[in-house]
């Protein structure tokens, strides 16, 4: 490896390594706006100017530079204070200084390096220029006065997110950051672009004003509002939840977030369950908890178990769906499923609803094939891997389902069933025959439906002929949409023998074959078509299940208790306590084990650790905390999916609105104006 | 034995008495150290530091724009305040609170804060009867602002040059 000093010292750096990383290899911090780790490299800020021998004798950008054999970089001479001060003045030129009503104020790059770096006053007395707000949409507020054009933020939307929204426009004084035609940014991921502003010019929104970085405790814990599992600090300030940032994670979410989990934090304080309801006389009124849970027991005490199902929602940690599964094994009861949407996974081995290739491995892919899955919506922070991929790579992708804007070209081979069934012999199938590291995709729009086994087992076939699964790859992948799916298959709640799936669960007690329901969490049932059975729902929001339920045991939102959740790669993560549960309202294991004292099957734990013991005993997987098995799954292709007729019907994903897919976002201010939106069709340059 | 003659004579003489009767004459004619409070008051420094005011610009604006820089410094942590965006888009706060009991009149909010709303006004008879009273909200705030205007002003420009 090439040998560059840095301030005297010899540094070893890998060929192709900038200045600016050399330095900070070697312990330098390099004061720096403009250039970003994961973005391309834009060398207009100026603020990360070093002197290099040989070379001419002026400061240069240590970002843009290329560190070379021999080099001398030097971060502490006169010069480099100079050209830094001198830099710095000028940034501060046009700055408005108004610190004190700015949201950044308190982590802002500007402020910590004009104290680290710049002059202590200003020789500056002419007037200083003002520029127009923009209008960026729901999630991010401008005060473009404070820019000082460093383009991060057009940069992310057209590499990252893949929506070239944001540009410069004019020249010199007169440069501006603008949407151009000031329509709300159609990405997914704007949020990012507030996170990256080194400065107060693009802040977020729906926190405007709301709090003081200083104030706020800071919780790292895991997201759930898709089956990324992306890690996520929370910052809190009393019983609220202020705000959400993700945390730094190569392995899943690098450093980015998508607005549903970022923004939709403001619903965890709306429309909550803080106390139990019975519903008497055909309405909910409020109740202790004895009264509820006794209400409970009594019916449930007098029902036979085949007459009891148990629908897990999408949000619920291991820890409460490991207790409502012993719970009512132990009682009979053999319907019980945790996939609401009626896919047609789990059981068998875990690689067969696994993403296999990992989050991160699918950047190897050189062709990926989806089917009926839209990463876009589902998985956003894994749609801008892809794109990544694509952009700096030779990535091909083909697309059976519906016909979507991803953020990077694609094949469309068609819509449905039938180009699966064709789909090993036309054009995209030499693609994928050929690639060094093939792919498949499969998501819910295709496993979620009445045919779904068999859709499984289509995929799984043309996979194999695809030869997905090599020497160290594994690309048969299936895109979960549920934070608490792949969990909740690693410990089989599943129907057990002869018992009814979810959707069989519904249409059961639809027609008054079930005599209760017990909806841990499960909301995005039909839960209008429950009959007359009767239903108790053990969650946060007043959402649909609460509405329908007969008795509403109030639980915790994922910030409110720690938990384990499985990611679809297979990652076990622990979420951790941000705040406690609203007003009356428990931790859901809690609420069962209560419930289970009074049906006289008391379960065998008292605390939390005690239960997660017993999850790891039983399930060893839930005790490989932040592992993934990646492509070393033993995955036999052949056994996936099940027989059955398939109907022509196109793959739809499961995801029609991203902004209010579970409770917490429905509940959510910022969700519905994002939704309210998005849903209106953009306006065209013409009108 | 001197020393008890010594003291029997300067007793019959009633030179104590003399001595403390021209004590106090001399006392009678030097002015008085006492303030016949509270018709008389002492005089107060421009940076005397008493009941907090929540201080309006002259068109009737509030001055405080909810930056936080007081309730971060007050080392007795008796400032809360919230804020959110007015429907005219500016920063304000709805909420302002100042436990009075806690307070320790240090004086570091005003230091602190940049335009100068929150200021310690010349007043220091606010005692109430009951705790409950001393915990300032807003607009008990904005109230006391409006009424010490005229004073407040006065002690800010006098001090001003030693700034």
């Amino acid at each position: 490896m090439p040998i560059a000093k840095v301030n005297g010292v010899e540094v070893e750096f890998e060929p192709g390594m900038t200045v600016l990383q050399v330095a900070e290899r070697a312990g330098e911090e390099i004061p720096r706006f403009c250039y970003h780790e994961r973005l391309s490299i834009a060398g207009n800020c100026r603020m990360c100017l070093v002197e290099v021998k040989p070379g001419p004798p002026k400061p240069q950008a240590s970002c843009a530079l290329p560190a070379a054999e021999g080099q001398e970089i030097f971060t502490n001479t006169p010069m480099v204070k100079k050209a830094r001060e001198g830099v710095m003045e000028f940034l501060l030129i046009n700055h408005p200084l108004d610190c004190p009503i700015c949201d950044q104020g308190g982590e802002c790059d500007l402020q910590d390096q004009a104290m680290g770096y710049g002059r202590d006053g200003s020789r500056y007395q002419e007037n200083k220029r003002a520029v127009e707000e923009k209008y960026m949409g729901p999630t991010i507020k401008t005060i473009m006065t404070r820019c000082i054009q460093c383009t991060r933020c057009v940069r992310f939307v057209s590499e990252v997110a893949g929506t070239p929204e944001i540009g410069m426009i004019a020249r010199g004084e007169d440069a501006e950051i603008t949407t151009y035609l000031e329509h709300a940014l159609t990405s997914e991921l704007s949020g990012n672009v507030n996170d990256l502003c080194p400065v107060g010019a693009l802040t977020h929104r729906p926190w405007a004003f709301n709090y003081r970085p200083w104030e706020l405790s800071k919780t790292e814990t895991i997201d759930v509002m898709d089956a990324m599992g992306a890690n996520i600090r929370a910052d809190s300030r009393g019983p609220e939840v202020m705000r959400v940032l993700p945390r730094t994670n190569d392995a899943i979410n690098e450093e980015w977030l998508s607005d549903k989990s970022r923004y939709a934090v403001d619903g965890l304080m709306r429309q909550r369950l803080d106390r139990p309801y019975v519903r008497v006389g055909g309405k909910l009124k409020e109740a202790t908890w004895a009264e509820a849970l006794g209400a409970v027991a009594d019916v449930l005490h007098g029902v036979a178990p085949e007459r009891i199902g148990v629908i897990a929602g999408d949000l619920q940690d291991a820890e409460s769906m490991k207790a409502a599964m012993d719970l009512f094994r132990s009682m009979g009861v053999k319907n019980i499923d945790c996939r609401q949407d009626g896919a047609a996974i789990g059981g068998g081995a875990r690689g067969g609803y696994l993403f296999n290739t990992t989050i991160a491995g699918i950047e190897q892919a050189d062709a990926i094939l989806m089917i009926g899955a839209n990463p876009r919506l589902e998985a956003p922070l894994l749609n801008a891997r892809i794109r990544k991929s694509w952009l700096w790579g030779n990535l091909k992708v083909g697309v059976i389902g519906e016909r979507v804007e991803l953020t990077y070209p694609y094949e469309y081979l068609g819509f449905g069933p039938a180009t699966l069934k064709a789909a090993s012999r036309n054009a995209f199938a030499e693609v994928m025959k050929n690639a060094k590291a093939p792919a498949v995709i499969v998501g819910m729009g295709a496993l979620a439906r009445p045919d779904g086994g068999a859709i499984l087992k289509q995929a799984a076939d043309l996979a194999a002929k695809f030869g997905v699964i090599r020497e160290g790859w594994n690309g048969f992948n299936v895109l979960h949409t549920a934070a608490a799916r792949v969990g909740g298959l690693d410990m089989g709640f599943l129907p057990g023998e002869g018992g009814l799936s979810a959707p069989e669960i519904v249409a059961a007690a639809g027609r008054g074959e079930l005599d209760a329901v017990v909806l841990l969490g499960a909301d995005e049932i039909d839960t209008s078509a429950l009959g007359k059975a009767f239903v108790t729902y053990i969650g946060t929001h007043g959402d649909a299940g609460a509405h329908r339920a007969d008795v509403v045991l109030p639980g915790a939102a994922y910030t409110e208790k720690p938990g384990i959740y499985v990611n679809t790669e297979g990652r076990v993560q622990i979420a951790e306590r941000v705040v406690f549960p609203k007003g009356e309202a428990k931790e859901d294991w809690a609420i069962l084990r209560a419930l289970s004292e009074r049906l006289g099957k008391t379960l065998p734990y008292d605390t939390l650790a005690d239960l997660r013991h017993a999850l790891i005993n039983d399930h060893p997987t839930f005790g490989q905390v932040d592992y993934v098995v990646g492509p070393a799954t033993g995955l036999d292709l052949g056994k996936l999916g099940g027989k059955g007729d398939i109907a022509d019907e196109p793959f739809a994903s499961p995801v029609r609105d991203f902004y209010l897919t579970n409770p917490i976002a429905r509940a959510s201010v910022t969700m519905a104006e994002c939704s309210a939106i998005r849903s209106k069709a953009p306006a065209l340059a013409a009108e | 034995m001197f020393q008890r003659i010594g003291q029997a004579v300067k007793g019959a003489m009633l030179l104590d008495i003399a001595g403390a009767f021209g004590l106090g004459l001399k006392y009678m004619a030097k002015p008085k150290a006492t303030v016949n409070y509270p018709f008389e008051r002492g005089p107060q420094s421009p940076r005397f530091r008493g009941e907090h005011v929540l201080r309006r610009y002259a068109n009737g604006e509030e001055r405080c724009i909810a930056c936080k820089l007081c309730e971060a410094i007050c080392p007795a942590n008796c400032i809360t305040i919230e804020a959110e965006p007015r429907p005219d888009g500016s920063r304000r706060t709805t909420r302002y609170d100042i436990d009075m009991t806690r307070c320790i009149y240090c004086g570091y909010c005003q230091e602190a804060c940049p335009v100068d709303a929150i200021v310690e006004g010349p007043n220091t008879e606010f005692a109430t009867e009951t705790r409950e009273e001393l915990f300032y909200d807003k607009d008990k705030l904005l109230e006391n602002g409006d009424r010490w205007e005229r004073e407040v002003a006065r002690n800010l420009e006098l001090d001003a040059p030693y700034r």
